[in-house]
């Protein structure tokens, strides 16, 4: 077992690698050099040109890629912003607990719902209810996430005045962006988990299950139920990395100052270190979060513990 | 000899149509596609029809006297902050958010698939590298992965077709390559390799028609997610520009004023969400209208 894990883990490095390459490359497209970004059209060609000196900005590309690289992984270093000139690791650091925060309860959040009604969907199949859930379920896959958080500002804040508009005060403060990432992320799980249980409803193993005379209880919470949730394991730790997507649109609409806020702003700012870290650092807890769930995954899985223990 | 050329052709035509109509007999069956169909098709029919429905000039043409009018009366669904028709903004910017959405999942289609295709057929290291790539890619989430090409090409309406087909590359060809590989071990190839046709004679004979089902759902579905990424990253400022009224960027305008008229944040959202079901309701009654496991 550990085999695998010591596998998985290195499996890791290199599409780590990649990405950081990834990232580092589109943001190279940016037209313009950091000189004359920082200290604008108007300054003197020299100063430009020293200050791209001074940041490295005129080595070759891949040297710059190496130098970045080198400093992220010796020191935590990942630049400088262009417009604070303050280390971009800090402010990274300061934003990253709000959109933790949001993404962690999204995905618990989406999972309770969309777990218990796709097994009660593929449990009850074509009856009315599961009719109504997957057509609401289909409904909010529809819907833009932003969207459907203004409405929700629009009904709760502005309306009825329960919930504060942004920001992040108290815990009031999350519930409704928790709740606008979390319907269309649970629509998406009610439907996955729906599939998946009634693929495993079909297979033989159940068949001789109930010919046995095993009661319909037990078949569906013992029999199949562990069988179909392997596939949904997978699909939180997915579910996670869209919660992280959809964090930087609906963080924008609620103004609550996490990364996907930081984003949207550096964009807007042209301030591209700050993006990029952004990004990479988001990237990279995504990929952290597909690897603790794979481990997970290998220990529920029998089929891959006995593959390795053998 | 030109007879014998021709003389499959007849036969093979009708069991092409009979497999069409099975499948749309099938299709018919379904509620939920037809309803997805109908919709596509008012959708569809607004942004064809744009013109007829209500000339651009009102979603447009700006009058102070007129900001911010409730829905109803001389304009459907509305003022803007400028005085402009919501009504007619929103039809003519159904041509942006179909546009956007079927094109990117095409090209993503056209990318995806023409590498999936070769990793899958290929195999070897030619897949090796492809799929290895494919992770990298699949690693940055797709909102950020745009937003960055975004953030680097600058914002404009081209540069979020590139965006967005980008993060939807990756998907589709591993759609791509596990629908040929299912395709590659069946035994007609194998046959058809005997008789010595070639390569490409293989894969546009036999590949591709076998594995297109499968690819026309996916890609229709996309067009759903494609018109809601667009919407997205217009809403943030980061896709089509004011003052083109791109549904994303409607809602854009509409949020810096929903003290004021939360009305306006309505209708552009409704139709997003109609634009986007009816996609994906087609695809999802496609899919099960194409898959012959769930012959009645």
């Amino acid at each position: 077992m550990h085999k695998y894990v010591v596998k998985r883990i290195l499996m890791t490095i290199p599409v780590l690698l990649g990405a950081v390459f990834l990232v580092f490359a589109i943001m190279q497209l940016t037209p313009g050099d950091p000189g004359t970004l920082i200290l604008g059209i108007t300054a003197k060609p020299e100063d430009i040109a020293a200050l791209n000196h001074r940041l490295g900005a005129d080595l070759p590309f891949f040297e710059q890629f190496f130098n970045y690289l080198k400093g992220i992984v010796l020191h935590f270093d990942f630049g400088s912003s262009y417009r604070s000139g303050k280390p971009v690791f800090d402010s990274i650091l300061s934003r990253f607990p709000t959109t933790f925060r949001l993404a962690l309860f999204t995905m618990l959040l989406s999972s309770l719902i969309g777990i218990s009604l796709g097994i009660v969907s593929a449990v009850k199949q074509y009856s009315w209810l599961d009719n109504l859930l997957t057509t609401l379920a289909m409904f909010f896959s529809a819907m833009p996430g932003f969207w459907l958080g203004l409405m929700l500002m629009v009904l709760f804040s502005l309306k009825l005045r329960w919930l504060p508009f942004g920001g992040v005060d108290s815990w009031k403060s999350y519930v409704l962006p928790v709740i606008t990432l979390s319907l269309g992320a649970a629509a998406s799980q009610m439907r996955l988990t729906r599939s998946t249980m009634l693929e495993t409803i079909r297979q033989d193993y159940i068949r001789t299950a109930r010919s046995k005379g095993v009661p319909e209880k037990k078949v569906i919470w013992k029999h199949a139920l562990r069988n179909a949730l392997l596939p949904v394991v997978t699909s939180m730790g997915m579910n996670f990395g869209a919660s992280l997507g959809g964090a930087v649109i609906v963080e924008t609409v609620f103004g609550m100052p996490g990364l996907g806020m930081l984003i949207v702003e550096s964009i807007r700012q042209k301030d591209s270190p700050v993006v990029m870290a952004a990004t990479l650092f988001l990237a990279v807890l995504f990929c952290l979060v597909m690897l603790v769930v794979d481990i997970l995954y290998a220990y529920i899985d029998p089929r891959i513990k006995a593959k390795y223990q053998a | 000899m030109n007879e014998r050329k021709t003389a499959p052709a007849p036969g093979k035509k009708s069991r092409k149509n009979g497999q069409l109509k099975e499948v749309w007999r099938r299709f018919r069956k379904s509620k939920t596609a037809m309803l997805g169909l109908i919709l596509l098709i008012f959708v569809v029919g607004i942004a064809l029809f744009a013109d007829l429905i209500v000339p651009y000039e009102q979603g447009i043409t700006q009058n102070v006297l007129e900001r911010f009018q409730k829905p109803g009366g001389a304009h459907l669904f509305g003022t803007d902050e400028l005085g402009r028709d919501l009504f007619a903004r929103i039809v003519h910017g159904s041509r942006y958010s179909l546009l956007i959405g079927i094109s990117t999942s095409v090209c993503a289609l056209l990318i995806g698939g023409l590498l999936g295709a070769v990793a899958a057929y290929y195999g070897g290291w030619v897949d090796g590298v492809i799929m290895r790539l494919t992770d990298v890619v699949m690693t940055v989430p797709p909102v950020l992965l745009s937003l960055a090409v975004v953030a680097a090409l600058s914002p404009n309406l081209r540069n979020l077709l590139i965006a967005i087909t980008i993060s939807c590359v990756p998907s589709m060809l591993r759609l791509v390559r596990s629908v040929v590989l299912g395709v590659v071990d069946e035994d007609y190839i194998e046959a058809a390799r005997s008789y010595g046709a070639s390569d490409m004679r293989i894969i546009l004979k036999y590949v591709i028609p076998n594995a297109l089902g499968p690819i026309i759902v996916t890609t229709t579905m996309n067009v759903a997610n494609m018109i809601l990424s667009a919407a997205g990253l217009s809403f943030l400022g980061l896709g089509v520009q004011p003052p083109y009224p791109e549904w994303g960027a409607l809602l854009s305008d509409a949020e810096t004023y929903m003290f004021r008229a939360p009305h306006l944040l309505y209708m552009p959202g409704i139709f997003i969400v109609l634009a986007a079901l009816s996609f994906s309701l087609a695809g999802d009654g496609l899919r099960d209208a194409l898959d012959p496991k769930l012959k009645d």
